[in-house]
């Protein structure tokens, strides 16, 4: 399956509504298989985005730390 | 050759921005060199954070509307027109009559639209406190309410993010100042795993459901509402029973935005987060709900944006780069009782950390819905 990345959202300095209600909002509007990429500079996010992902049941593709930012990558799975 | 600042939108941001330009170069306004108007498609100016308050029917809708007209400087141009479509290449906007205003800078601050279609029978059997209409149906139902349970849902994306947890709280002293709380049952929901987005607002937040008998949810994305059976059910799986179901509703741009194709999928303008132009676009700024940056969509926000916006616009004028930029920066006050309140403030850097509620911040939070008027007339 494809990891090209189908949208970027930059919620770098989201700490209301944070990274991963961004994430929720994006997610709403594309399409499944697509793999959405959220970059995030606070470090709960690499936690809470996940275990959301868990809940919901999407998939998580990869957490990865880029130096001040975290950019983690999920693919919509329904 | 005289400039025109065009404005479009007369709520918080479209207002504050016309009024502080006017007053900061009444001059060149008076001598032609400039010229602001104001495009609005409401004679009224309201107040929305005012809602909340009118629900509880603690303030009367009255106090958070004015005219337009006398809320600006006189060196603002106000037009009532309905604007239906922006084109940015010959730098006009049109409305539905068919007439084009031109313009060198065009600010945008149309907001967004509470939007109640997009999960099944919402529409029909919810109340809100995010419409004028909404406020006074919602005001009515309390009153008349005496037992049962009230859900609270929560759609993403939503304004203003504290106001889900203030209606909470509110709900919850609203129903013991009325003797009633024992047969009022309060459940709130949230999209993710913890009661706020914030974790320093949840971590507050989450013992003060539980001191006072608030129900909590987490991971309950509202997926559709079963008007007959009166179930609010969630993505996740969660069926709730209501009497009385409040949404917080998703938004989305304004119709000008989406039809000139300005904006994202939800109808958010691209904006660089710095220097609040338009990504793409140097001659357009936005501010307020209307941009897709991922910070509160409040009043606050909008607010401290016009800074930003107002000092690069003079800037350009005068032939200057425009080197102001925003921060980030919101301030919110957090209703927790019916009078008492908390206070957060925050920018792209600055993490949030909410003051200890107390009744002076309640009482300074009474204080600014009266002072907005003189904000919004760029008197302070």
């Amino acid at each position: 399956m494809s990891t090209e990345i189908a949208k970027t959202v930059d919620a770098r300095g989201s700490f209301c509504p944070g990274p991963l209600m961004e994430i929720i909002k994006a997610m709403k509007t594309s399409t499944v298989g697509d793999v959405l990429e959220v970059w995030s500079n606070d470090q709960g996010s690499v936690k809470d985005i996940p275990e959301w992902i868990n809940k919901v049941g999407h998939e998580l593709v990869y957490t990865e730390n880029a130096g001040d930012y975290w950019k983690i990558a999920i693919r919509k799975m329904k | 050759m005289s400039k025109h600042v065009v404005i479009l939108g007369g709520g918080v941001g479209g207002t504050m921005v016309a009024n502080h330009i006017a007053r900061t170069i009444p001059e060149e306004i008076k001598n032609g060199d400039v010229k602001v108007t104001l495009l609005s498609n409401d004679q009224k100016h309201i107040y929305q954070p005012g809602y909340l308050f009118v629900a509880f029917n603690e303030a009367h809708m009255g106090q958070f509307e004015r005219k337009e007209k006398t809320l600006l400087s006189p060196g603002v141009n106000l037009v009532i027109d309905n604007i239906v479509k922006i084109d940015k290449q010959a730098k006009k906007v049109f409305s539905d009559k068919g007439t084009a205003y031109a313009y060198d800078y065009l600010v945008i601050s149309t907001g967004s639209v509470p939007t109640f279609d997009t999960i099944p029978g919402l529409a029909e059997d919810s109340h809100n406190f995010y419409t004028r209409e909404g406020a006074l149906k919602l005001r009515d139902a309390l009153a008349n309410f005496t037992e049962g349970k009230i859900v609270v849902t929560v759609d993403v994306p939503h304004k203003c993010p504290a106001a889900p947890l203030e209606m909470s709280l509110m709900l919850d002293d609203y129903f013991r100042v009325r003797g009633l709380r024992d047969k009022v049952d309060i459940t709130y929901t949230y999209p993710i795993s913890r009661v706020h987005a914030l974790q320093s607002v949840a971590d507050w937040a989450a013992p003060e459901f539980e001191r006072r008998g608030i129900n909590a949810e987490t991971f309950f994305n509202l997926e559709t509402v079963d008007t007959e059976k009166k179930l609010a059910i969630s993505m996740e799986g969660t069926e709730l029973p209501y009497d009385l179901l409040i949404s917080i509703p998703t938004h989305r741009g304004s119709k000008v935005i989406i039809d000139s194709e300005l904006g994202d999928e939800n109808g958010f303008i691209p904006t660089d987060r710095h220097s609040l132009k338009m990504i793409g676009d140097d001659s357009i700024y936005v501010l307020g709900d209307a941009t897709n940056l991922p910070i509160s969509k409040a009043g606050s926000t909008a607010h401290y944006q016009t800074e930003t916006v107002v000092h690069n616009i003079i800037s350009e004028l005068h032939g200057l780069p425009p080197r102001a930029h925003y921060d980030g920066k919101v301030v919110c006050f957090l209703e927790s009782k019916m009078d008492e309140a908390s206070f957060i403030e925050f920018t792209y850097n600055k993490p949030p950390q909410p003051a200890v509620p107390s009744e002076m911040l309640f009482w300074f939070k009474l204080a600014y819905n009266e002072m907005y008027w003189l904000f919004a007339r760029g008197l302070l």
